[in-house]
């Protein structure tokens, strides 16, 4: 599903070079559920860019439903982040002045569905976010984690295989975030690859694996606690 | 994303912030509509000339001799003698304008008075309203008879008929034999506020026995230019040096018309146009605003799987929404300009579609280029920088 091969993220920074990523080497199957975790500096965002396909390797290949898109332009990384990835911020970035619906209707919107099975997909999504009853409201009319909850349905409307989220939980109160994690904890059992970036090991430990990153290498790889008992 | 979905998009943009919308689209306002009011205002002033000109005769030749003195000169029955000979020309009437003060009452009121042969009301496309004109009886036995124009058979008579009245110019007694219609209004000092007299009469009003202002009618329209050149030739034979006179018709006063409101009509475009362009570039400043305010938008919609293009046209299809609107608003603006300003001048409001449509597309056409810039600076951000943004 997800292959990461000797990935180099290299800036150059004036008289030095900064290596945000150092010969990463990550493999995830479909349906598994990663948490990436790192303090921050470590390249653990920039492991989940290059994974998000918002940003390219300096080396390396990158492997990404058999098709490698390290190789990639604009326009292909951009069909790819639409079918095959959904994204969920800390800060949700819903855009304001579009209502819930209209959020969640972004992504088919980019992948050229008509409206009104557009609408339909968008409904559904926010159904199974329970704020469909909310369907007309604007964004800040909500709860923050009213909003994370939109921002899962609108990573959903899609139906991509994979979802990344980027520490969702991270601009929430622990029951909100508790609640928001079970939901996505929901999605993997329903068969979605998730892969979730943290600073927080107590939220880590709720992923069925967790990588380790430190100074742009993987420490360790190996089974979350709790992964043994979820199932 | 289509192009419905990018327009209602950018509509609501507008909406959310009204007042900035609605400076940047004042330029544009301003440049449609001065593009409007200027082309009404030279189309209106025109056709008035135009009417003007026509009333008088569209066969209407006038030929002016400014003389070199001596004994060099052609006198009323010359003229008459080349009419006869050429059938190229119908009539001729010598006019000369003299000013002469009316006794009106107590008071004495300065008139303009044209001393004119017999055919000069056929010439001119003179309507008589009451009575008759002059008579060629009347010139040859040079009778103190006279015309009168409608604003002088208002203004002094009254009501009452003027034909068969006295009026007294420069202390000689005239009979009224007729009035001519209304030409012009009956305003004071225009075509209606005139006395025409015999040219034979008038002559000896004053102490100026040269006449040097003679109007033909042409006999056919079609055959003007001969027309004009059978005058030309016999006043050359004269003054052997075409300086000494003019021969002018109306239709080459309406041709060159046409040429001067032509330019006219650019170069008041052309400096409206410069409003346009500016409003053009006031667009493009809000744009660029719009798209640093909104980078973390278009991190998001990238993320979601929005392709370059789809930014692209989103941006510019909301800066030609904008100037758009603005062209819109601007045609009422101008509208409404040109029938209030018109109005004031007495004028009747012409204002072409050409003009509008113009001064539309222009406006659609300058947000489309000045969004462009904006709009590819948003499309080309790097998705992760964006989402970065603050």
């Amino acid at each position: 599903m997800i292959e990461l091969r000797d990935i180099y993220k290299i800036y150059s920074d004036g008289d030095g070079e900064i290596r945000a990523l150092d010969g990463v080497n990550l493999h995830i199957d479909r349906g598994e559920f990663v948490a990436i975790v790192g303090q921050s500096g470590s390249g653990k965002s920039t492991c989940m860019n290059i994974i998000g396909c918002l940003d390219v390797p300096t080396s390396g290949t990158y492997h990404l439903n058999g098709t490698d898109v390290s190789t990639m332009n604009d326009i292909e990384l951009a069909h790819i982040r639409n079918a095959t990835l959904g994204f969920i911020f800390q800060q949700y970035n819903l855009l304001p002045k579009l209502n819930l619906l209209e959020n969640v209707e972004l992504p088919l919107i980019y992948r050229g569905m008509p409206q009104k099975q557009r609408e339909e997909k968008a409904k559904i999504a926010l159904e199974r976010v329970g704020l469909l009853d909310r369907a007309k409201k604007m964004p800040s009319q909500l709860s923050g984690g009213q909003q994370q909850r939109v921002s899962i349905a609108r990573a959903l409307a899609g139906d991509p295989p994979v979802i990344l989220a980027d520490e969702p939980t991270g601009a929430l109160d622990s029951k909100t975030g508790r609640d928001v994690l079970d939901f996505i904890k929901k999605l993997n059992q329903e068969g979605t690859t998730i892969v979730l970036i943290t600073h927080d090991m107590s939220i880590a430990e709720e992923a069925k694996r967790i990588v380790r990153i430190q100074d742009g290498k993987i420490i360790s790889d190996q089974p979350g606690r709790r992964a043994t008992y979820e199932f | 994303m289509n192009f419905k979905q990018s327009f209602s998009l950018a509509l609501k943009s507008l909406k959310t912030s009204k007042m900035r919308s609605f400076l940047t689209m004042l330029g544009i306002i301003i440049g449609v509509a001065a593009v409007i009011i200027l082309t009404s205002m030279v189309d209106s002033m025109k056709q008035l000339m135009v009417d003007e000109f026509e009333s008088m005769g569209t066969n209407l030749i006038t030929v002016n001799i400014t003389g070199r003195g001596g004994n060099r000169t052609v006198n009323p029955e010359d003229m008459i003698k080349l009419v006869e000979e050429k059938d190229t020309l119908a009539a001729v009437s010598p006019n000369i304008t003299i000013p002469a003060y009316m006794k009106n009452g107590n008071e004495n009121q300065s008139v303009s008075c044209i001393g004119t042969s017999e055919n000069y009301h056929e010439i001119n496309n003179l309507e008589i309203s009451s009575g008759r004109y002059l008579s060629y009886v009347d010139v040859e036995r040079r009778q103190k008879c006279c015309v009168i124009g409608s604003y002088i058979a208002k203004s002094v008579f009254e009501g009452m008929d003027p034909v068969g009245q006295i009026v007294k110019l420069n202390g000689n007694s005239f009979t009224v034999v007729g009035v001519a219609a209304e030409k012009a209004g009956s305003t004071q000092g225009g075509q209606d506020d005139r006395i025409y007299l015999p040219y034979t009469v008038a002559r000896t009003l004053t102490f100026m026995s040269r006449i040097s202002n003679y109007s033909f009618s042409a006999a056919d329209k079609d055959r003007l230019d001969e027309a004009i050149s059978d005058i030309e030739e016999a006043l050359y034979k004269v003054y052997q040096n075409d300086d000494y006179y003019t021969v002018v018709s109306v239709s080459a006063i309406l041709d060159t018309l046409d040429e001067l409101t032509g330019t006219l009509t650019l170069i008041l475009v052309g400096i409206a146009g410069i409003s346009l362009l500016v409003g053009g570039i006031g667009i493009m400043n809000i744009m660029l605003v719009s798209v640093t305010e909104r980078t973390r938008e278009i991190g998001v919609r990238k993320s979601l799987g929005a392709t370059p293009w789809n930014i692209l046209s989103q941006f510019v299809v909301e800066a030609a929404t904008t100037s758009g609107c603005g062209g819109i608003l601007g045609i009422f603006v101008g509208i409404g300009g040109a029938y209030l300003l018109c109005s004031m001048m007495n004028m009747k409001t012409i204002i072409t579609a050409g003009s509008v449509i113009i001064a539309f597309s222009v406006s659609a056409a300058i947000g489309i280029a000045f969004g462009y810039f904006p709009a590819k600076k948003a499309a080309k951000l790097n998705p992760i920088d964006a989402l970065r943004h603050d």
